[in-house]
């Protein structure tokens, strides 16, 4: 072996060449470790390029039927007095309208993009939990489909999608349509934080070499921004349909006035969620933009850095303006000032991108293609939409359109202009990569046409119907308040767009062909997406050199096909991939990676049928569902982690290790955003708990009917001892100690970490504080509730490890699993002890002070 | 419908494009529109709202040709376009400097408002599915009971005290101002000083289940003089009925046990569920401003409720005999 020659393009250390042409068995062992299941087998199949796809087939497909709901609105408000739709199917059909639109499509297409593009974008074989993803999708995809068909049997909720109690509490909603929209949607954003969580761990530890941060593709820094966004937003509207659907299952009064609760609690955290999930969505769709406007322009993108600093700018801003959706619900002035600048402010860097796509357009020569006419479309409604929500965030103009027709033309120029124009140019930009032939040019254009055309007519004249007073969410309307033309105007708009949507899915009947050879690099773009690839992704990984490899190095397709740079065959007999540090991109561990399987299948399926079961009040059946689920994630789990298989060479003179514990290994960067997802849902239960008080403080208990101290101690004890048994076990497992002694120590310290949630319930009932009684209780017992979640959580990783260590599959060097629990472990151990501090302290403070 | 128009004169201050705009726009504004102001705020507002929409066309304006230059361009422009500097003032600058400027002028205006002297009538307003609850609070400290028509005198703050029976609903007259949520739990004020005479429709506008679309309300502004003239015959109970159909109307409504959910002032019927309708026949619209009031419309608001407003908590009478049913109406439209 030795080492090709140096290119211009690597400044310094050359990059490792293999010599070719490559042994023929390498190519041969790289198939068969990559292969798919046969048939319908397939379904199997954890590769991202097929669950990719599926992915985002089924949110496709929710667009398609969300969209048909959005028909019937359309249709419905056509004229005014229409008997089209009764009142209740019309409530039933908005509120789906947009909770499918918002959690089973715009989130869903662009994790399922992610899936799709990042690995083979990055120069990766696949993500670094394939399974996990796999899992993330048909947990999505069933219960989506369930919550979808509550629809045809008249059980869909109907509170809005943003389901603001008191309207959705049982006193108002009695049916289980809140209920299917509180564990059903709870559900499926939990399936969007394991894609989160693959996402994140993939973009920053499973580059290709030489991938520094500062040459990764802006496509792959909006999904790093996007996956960290859905980490700290998610868990509030978590958070908060857990509180509710406790209101309305068990009586305990969050919400409730009568009882010291506020329904603006809810709006808080919904929009805490609500407003960040709006740049959730626009941020990936303007990361694609920045990958098809240099291809199309055959330029680099102007302003490269400026638009990362943008994105994350945004990224941050976007927590700071959650109350601009509620100026109108009576909050001080000063606050109104704050938010709105706030809100403002948020403009700012999405100028930037729009003067630097811009700029990219005029630096090159853009190709008139189909994704050119998308991003020209896109650029324009997303102008029209960011100027009306500058309009909006004026705190007396939103006094007058806000819940009016001007926010929902506003937010469709957002959302459609600033998502769905740009995903269909990622439709149109990328379709040869994944197909053996590309979507029509022809048909292209006319989808363009009339999706343009119907859009603008559709929502631009619900400016001036909500200018002229028409309220959201009206199933009809009388005539002579001049709102008439408009609403006709948009009406027929709405069925023009949706005439382009068809034309688009005759295109991909027509010419989408998956499982070929793709079509290849027909915008000659200079990523590495476009590199040839096969079920294994690239032939070989390439060293990056900068932020367009293949414009930088025009021999590199031939290079990497014939097996030149790394891994140019499978190293230890199965799928692998290469794990990079996060910043500069250096080769550190050769990670191996699951085969095809149905556990995952089984677990997604059975949590989706555990979740809806409940709803049915059905709660054995879910009992035994929620059991199979955990059952089938354990025999999953069980084949992870395997043994050292020694350091390998994945290019010339570059040996890794195979196995890796500690910060090194990606489990511990996955587990590690998994407490931040923790993190900031308690958080927002330390929030929601410290915002009932200062609304109710009457219904806090004077000090004197407060738990005996001697029962906080007590549990402080517990947690303690918890620790202490932490530390001594990670002690015994590192020297190699007796691993008797070891599951003496994690069996006691999980008894003492379950005994502390028992004091701490003891303690309450012992001095008479009960949850139902009102907002004091509810929310102090929320504290054992949220931590018997985690440790619910930590229990059963302890009894996996347990049954490893039984196995001998935990030992002194092979310790993820430990390593997991072990952080688990720690994070519960704080967040117990800070709930303590809360409920049992606070109070203290609360009864001294009034 | 044969509402006031209301046409609004925009000030010298607005540039000559968003008069025109400003013209266009209230032409064809209805009675429930911000674009045809009567009141402080929301003239205010509409003027914001012209500089605004004028703005935005040039921003609009702006982009369009700096598109078309970066496009189809000489090179010494597209060169200039596509400098990071170019990208900075652009995307940057201006966007820095606009936006000061709007938050400056949107808190001054914010401000303003809490300026204005208190001079005029409190009212309490509350939301419930899907009425309107309104209570006069009279000098004297009487509580004078309405629903879903408010009437106040032009010229003075007028404080209405905001708040809500059930879930959530939001008060929003937009010819006089921006709207406030009525949020069960809390009470919230609005003032809004109306500045000519007129009827001023207002809806709902926030979610509140079922029916929200039906659950509209009036505002109607009199001369000082005229409101307080009112408000002190409203304060009496109306006169007993004097035609023979309206007797016999009161009689059935008595005994059917009508006065279970509504009041009427002088009379045993004291129910507090659904709207009191003490001067029923002088509001000009029933079913929160539904329908124009009439024996007729009366008539079949009874007979049916439900058919009206879907969801209601009044339910139908299909028991009653039509000759009961029209007395009642008759009865209810003599309450003036």
């Amino acid at each position: 072996m030795s080492q090709a020659p140096a290119t211009e393009a690597g400044a310094g250390i050359p990059p490792p060449h293999y010599d070719r042409p490559r042994p023929p068995q390498e190519l041969v062992g790289l198939e068969e470790v990559w292969r798919l299941p046969k048939g319908w087998r397939v379904l199997s199949a954890i590769n991202n390029s097929v669950v990719g796809y599926l992915y985002i087939g089924a949110a496709f497909l929710f667009f398609l039927l969300a969209g048909i709901l959005g028909l019937l609105i359309r249709t419905q408000l056509a004229v005014p007095g229409n008997g089209f739709l009764s009142q209740d199917t019309y409530n039933q059909i908005f509120t789906m309208h947009g909770t499918v639109m918002m959690f089973l499509f715009a989130v869903p297409a662009v994790e399922a993009l992610g899936v799709l593009l990042l690995p083979q974008m990055l120069g990766a074989r696949d993500l670094p939990f394939p399974r996990l993803g796999a899992f993330a999708f048909w947990a999505y995809f069933v219960g989506g489909l369930v919550f979808f068909a509550t629809l045809f049997f008249d059980l869909a909720p109907s509170g809005g999608w943003f389901m603001y109690p008191p309207l959705t509490g049982t006193a108002f909603s009695p049916g289980m349509g809140a209920d299917f929209w509180l564990l059903g949607i709870g559900f499926i954003e939990i399936s969007a934080i394991a894609g989160a969580i693959e996402i994140i761990v993939g973009v920053l530890r499973t580059r290709a070499p030489g991938m520094t941060l500062d040459r990764m593709p802006i496509f792959a820094w909006t999904m790093l921004v996007f996956a960290a966004m859905i980490v700290f937003a998610f868990p509030a509207v978590i958070l908060a349909t857990m509180m509710l659907e406790v209101e309305r299952a068990f009586g305990w009064p969050f919400f409730i006035t009568a009882k010291g609760g506020d329904p603006l609690l809810w709006q808080h955290l919904f929009w805490f969620f609500g407003h960040p999930e709006v740049y959730i969505i626009f941020l990936p769709a303007a990361g694609m933009v920045s990958m098809i406007v240099p291809a199309m322009a055959q330029t680099e993108l102007v302003g490269h850095r400026l638009i990362v600093v943008a994105l994350i700018a945004t990224g941050f801003f976007s927590f700071g303006l959650w109350v601009h959706h509620m100026f109108t619900t009576g909050i001080p002035m000063v606050s109104l000032g704050f938010f709105s600048a706030a809100s403002m402010a948020v403009a700012v860097p999405s100028g930037i991108q729009m003067f630097a796509w811009i700029g990219t357009i005029a630096a090159g020569r853009l190709r008139f293609a189909t994704p050119s006419l998308f991003v020209l479309g896109f650029i324009a409604i997303f102008t029209i939409g960011g100027l009306s929500g500058v309009m909006v965030a004026m705190v007396p103009f939103d006094w007058q359109v806000h819940d009016t027709y001007f926010v929902v033309a506003h937010f469709h120029y957002v959302l459609v202009g600033g998502m769905v124009f740009p995903l269909f140019a990622a439709f149109y930009y990328w379709a040869p990569a994944f197909s053996s032939r590309p979507l029509s040019e022809r048909l292209g254009r006319w989808v363009f046409v009339l999706m343009f055309l119907g859009f603008n007519l559709a929502f631009f004249p619900l400016h001036i119907a909500g200018l002229l007073g028409m309220p959201r969410r009206v199933y009809t309307y009388p005539d002579g308040l001049g709102w008439e033309p408009y609403n006709l105007a948009s009406s027929a708009g709405a069925y023009v767009f949706a005439a382009g949507i068809l034309l688009f899915v005759l295109d991909l009947f027509r010419n989408l062909r998956p499982g070929g050879p793709p079509a290849g690099n027909v915008w000659q773009a200079g990523t590495l997406e476009w590199l040839p690839t096969g079920n294994y992704s690239v032939r070989s990984v390439p060293h990056v050199e900068g932020r367009y490899p293949l414009w930088d190095r025009p021999d590199l397709p031939r290079e990497v096909v014939e097996g030149a740079h790394y891994l140019p065959r499978s190293a230890t007999g199965v799928r692998e991939t290469i794990v990079t540090s996060a910043v500069e991109g250096e080769a550190q561990f050769l990670m191996r990676l699951p085969a095809p399987g149905w556990s995952h299948v089984v677990a997604a399926i059975a949590m989706a049928a555990f979740f809806l079961l409940l709803v049915a009040k059905a709660v054995t059946l879910a009992l035994v569902c929620g059991v199979l689920s955990i059952a089938a994630m354990v025999a999953w789990m069980w084949r992870s982690d395997p043994p050292d298989a020694g350091a390998v060479e994945v290019a010339p003179g570059v040996i890794v290790p195979t196995y890796v514990s500690g910060p090194a290994s990606p489990a511990w960067w996955a587990m590690v955003v998994l407490m931040l997802v923790a993190a900031a849902l308690y958080l927002s239960y330390v929030f929601s708990y410290l915002f009932l008080w200062t609304v109710s403080p009457q219904v806090w208990p004077p000090l004197s009917r407060l738990p005996d101290a001697a029962w906080t101690w007590a549990a402080f004890g517990c947690l303690s001892a918890s620790a202490l048994a932490l530390a001594a076990g990670d002690r015994v497992l590192r020297r190699a100690g007796p691993p008797i002694l070891l599951a003496a120590l994690v069996t006691f310290g999980l008894l003492a970490l379950v005994g502390a949630i028992a004091l701490d319930v003891r303690a309450m009932s012992a001095a008479g504080i009960a949850p139902t009684r009102d907002a004091f209780g509810a929310v102090t017992f929320m504290a054992p509730l949220l931590q018997g979640q985690v440790t619910a959580a930590v229990v059963v990783i302890g009894l996996f490890a347990l049954a490893r260590l039984a196995a001998g599959r935990l030992t002194a060097e092979r310790r993820v699993v430990f390593d997991t629990l072990r952080l688990l472990w720690l994070y519960a151990l704080g967040q117990g002890a800070l709930g303590l501090a809360l409920t049992h302290g606070f109070p203290h403070l609360a009864g001294a002070g009034g | 419908m044969t509402f006031a128009r209301v046409r609004s004169v925009p000030l010298p201050m607005a540039p000559p494009g968003a008069l025109a705009l400003g013209f266009v726009l209230s032409g064809c504004a209805g009675p429930q529109s911000m674009l045809a102001p009567a009141g402080a705020e929301a003239t205010d507002v509409f003027h914001l709202s012209l500089v605004l929409f004028a703005g935005a066309g040039l921003i609009l304006a702006w982009v369009v040709v700096t598109l078309a230059l970066a496009l189809f361009g000489p090179p010494g422009v597209r060169a200039v376009l596509s400098s990071r500097r170019a990208v900075l003032v652009a995307g940057l600058g201006v966007p820095l400097v606009v936006l000061t400027l709007l938050l400056v002028v949107g808190l001054m205006m914010m401000r303003e408002r809490t300026l204005w002297p208190e001079d005029g009538p409190r009212i309490a307003v509350v939301g419930e599915q899907w009425w309107w609850r309104v209570t006069y609070l009279a000098p004297d400290g009487q509580r004078i009971a309405g629903a879903n028509e408010i009437r106040i005198p032009v010229g003075e703050t007028v404080t209405l005290a905001l708040d809500a029976s059930d879930v959530i609903h939001s008060f929003w007259v937009p010819s006089l101002g921006g709207k406030r949520d009525m949020v069960p739990g809390r009470t919230n004020h609005l003032r809004i000083r109306a500045e000519r005479e007129g009827r001023y429709r207002g809806q709902c506008a926030e979610y509140c289940g079922g029916a929200h679309a039906f659950m509209a309300l009036e505002i109607i502004a009199m001369a000082p003089d005229a409101y307080r003239a009112w408000l002190m015959a409203a304060a009496e109970p109306p006169a007993p009925p004097s035609e023979a159909l309206a007797i016999e109307g009161q009689k059935y409504f008595l005994s059917t046990g009508c006065g279970a959910c509504h009041a009427i002032s002088g009379t045993p019927a004291t129910g507090l569920i659904g709207p009191d309708l003490t001067r029923v026949g002088a509001r000009r619209q029933i079913g929160s401003a539904m329908l124009d009031t009439s024996p007729e419309t009366l008539a079949r608001f009874i007979a049916d409720a439900p058919a009206h407003k879907p969801g209601t908590l009044m339910p139908a009478f299909p028991m009653l005999a039509r000759e009961e049913i029209d007395a009642m109406a008759a009865y209810l439209w003599s309450l003036r």
